[in-house]
């Protein structure tokens, strides 16, 4: 062989391998290819429902009309938002999600954990499954029929509750149309109908407690209460402090099913939180792209919080979830 | 556990098992109560009281919710989204997920931090609205069904659960012929039942309770689905007392507002069984790490 043909089929290699390379991609491709077809209705759906209206978003910065599209309508830049932060409504939607935020991490988170130190610590593990077959049924029912079964005993209109009041004190107590009791429905509604489901996470955790550590304690002369406090505890504080800091994250969302449903002419000043004056606005007042705009505030801080506590629960020495 | 048996120890034990036994009888009374009522007379719920089991049986609350077609078309409704939604959900949660779990696909992590982003940020009430009515969608019970066809939860676990079956089953199939959709439903499918049918049960439980989709993409009320007939008839007709913006809706009598909402409940208390056998392995399926 020659020099001159050793030249040439060394060049001839080299291309040949770029052609290889490229040809590995699409060989990969065609020896995927009934993957890529099963990806395609799951990519086209996440792309339509909720890449595209993830696009829509422009329309907070439009002043959108149906009929001319996301398109032509025309732009206005911040407008909306301006009216948004300068609407007197603005604090109070913001007062009104803060107010059940803090009434929820106060009253609601705790019980959770109350609850599942509770089961643990019953030693018959048939009563343990019973109760808590029991205190995961309202979990699975519908927010409707939740504040329905509420409605239907508080009512003052023959409702069991103010029966019983009616004949202690005489009189009668609306606790469905007073404003003041609006925070108070609520969270006992989330109370009643999640805190046995949330114990799930913490009997996880309290499961793998190693037996031996009570074994030890109860010799070192440790009684309940401290084995309670010693052991028990510490077991669950890594979960207490991620749900915690999960919890901070949706710090905005406020249920939204439930608050919409528990809204009445009469609690609107205590009740409206964010989205439903999205709701409100958008779809029954057909003020689009103002609705719009408030949506985008709402996700956009929610992302932020979502990311902030994350970072946090890392910083934690947990694992994040994202 | 195991504990001396000091008096202390047992008003513990004691106080601990009175608590647990009120807070469980304190989760299911209301719903006995609903039932006991709907299945009374009206004659003695007009009196008052709390019943817990019928003196007087009487069935009229079930037969005047049955003498009109309207709770029969909204069950049909329900049920009919509750099926097709759910067969919608698993096929195209497992379609997608299949490919996903792949290492070797290209294009993966792309699409799984795609789908993770989604989970973050969204477009929000109002756009969504939108692209359904661009669709088509409105005003037909697709619109309960296709905009929520896949969880990006459900689909990053049942991903993660499909990475754990081993290659080997696949790959023997493969060598008898199989293209990669023939082992999915073959194999791979086949082999997740336990999970398929966790999943199943979440996404039927979804569609059966959901009411706000219906109440933004649908106006007729023939294609109301039992939790907004629900809504109209125990919580709005009372909450509406003193408001003049809404016709005045008539306010039913107790037992046939209970009779309802035993309606709209029974179908969980039927699957809850189940349910309660898999969700414990349900929630510990997989994390949502990618």
């Amino acid at each position: 062989m020659s020099t001159q043909n050793a030249e040439v089929s060394a060049n001839n290699i080299d291309k040949k391998s770029k052609v290889l390379q490229r040809s590995a991609f699409a060989k990969d491709l065609i020896r995927d290819k009934w993957m890529y077809l099963m990806l395609l209705p799951g990519v086209l759906y996440f792309i339509i429902f909720k890449y595209v209206p993830m696009y829509g978003i422009i329309m907070a910065f439009q002043d959108y009309k149906p009929f001319l599209g996301i398109m032509n309508s025309p732009w206005v830049g911040v407008k909306h938002f301006e009216r948004f932060f300068s609407e007197p409504q603005f604090w109070d939607l913001f007062r009104n999600t803060v107010l059940l935020a803090v009434y929820n991490l106060v009253f609601f988170f705790p019980l959770p954990i109350v609850l599942a130190l509770m089961l643990n610590e019953v030693r018959s593990e048939k009563f343990k499954g019973f109760v808590q077959t029991l205190v995961y049924i309202p979990h699975f029912v519908s927010w409707v029929v939740v504040v329905g079964i509420f409605y239907i005993l508080l009512t003052t209109e023959g409702g069991i509750f103010n029966e019983l009041i009616f004949a202690l004190t005489g009189t009668k107590i609306a606790f469905l149309l007073e404003p003041e009791w609006f925070r108070t429905m609520i969270v006992s509604q989330s109370i009643w109908k999640e805190v046995g489901w949330g114990t799930i996470i913490f009997l996880a955790a309290l499961s793998g407690v190693d037996l031996q550590l009570y074994e030890a304690a109860r010799m070192d002369g440790a009684g309940r209460w401290r084995q309670l406090w010693h052991i028990t505890l510490p077991a669950i504080r890594g979960t207490i402090v991620i749900l915690l800091i999960l919890r901070l994250g949706n710090f905005l969302d406020s249920g939204f099913e439930h608050i919409f449903l528990m809204l009445t002419p009469t609690n609107r000043d205590v009740g409206e939180v964010f989205d439903t004056y999205v709701y409100v606005k958008g779809l029954t007042q057909s003020q689009f792209s103002y609705s719009a705009a408030v949506g985008l505030f709402k996700s956009a801080v929610g992302l932020f919080l979502v990311l902030g506590s994350n970072w946090l629960a890392k910083k934690f020495g947990q694992e994040g979830v994202y | 556990m195991n504990y001396d048996k000091t008096i202390g120890n047992k008003i513990f034990d004691g106080v601990n098992y009175v608590l647990l036994a009120i807070i469980g009888l304190a989760t299911v009374l209301p719903f006995i109560y609903i039932l006991a009522v709907s299945f009374t007379s009206p004659h003695e719920v007009a009196k008052g009281g709390f019943i817990l089991f019928p003196k007087e049986w009487s069935l009229s609350a079930y037969e005047y919710i049955f003498s009109t077609d309207t709770l029969i078309k909204s069950l049909g409704v329900s049920i009919y989204i509750t099926a097709v939604g759910t067969a919608i959900n698993l096929l195209f949660t497992s379609l997608m997920a299949y490919p996903l779990a792949r290492q070797t696909l290209r294009g993966r992590q792309t699409i799984l931090l795609a789908v993770l982003f989604t989970m973050l940020f969204s477009g929000g009430m109002i756009p969504t609205y939108f692209v359904v009515k661009a669709m088509g969608l409105t005003n037909s019970l697709w619109s309960l069904m296709i905009p929520n066809a896949i969880s990006a939860f459900n689909l990053i676990v049942l991903k993660n659960f499909f990475q754990q079956i081993p290659d080997g089953l696949e790959d023997s199939a493969r060598i008898d012929g199989c293209n990669d959709v023939g082992v999915l439903f073959r194999i791979v499918l086949p082999l997740s039942m336990p999970a398929l049918a966790t999943f199943g049960l979440f996404y039927a439980v979804s569609h059966w309770n959901q009411f706000f989709n219906a109440i933004m993409y649908i106006n007729d009320n023939n294609k109301w689905p039992v939790q907004v007939l629900l809504r109209e008839i125990v919580i709005l007709a009372q909450s509406r007392i003193g408001d003049t913006g809404f016709e005045e809706t008539e306010i039913q009598p107790l037992t046939i507002r209970m009779a309802v909402i035993v309606f709209a409940t029974i179908p969980i208390l039927i699957v809850y069984p189940f349910l309660q056998k898999h969700f414990a392995k349900g929630v510990m399926l997989g994390s949502v790490k990618g």
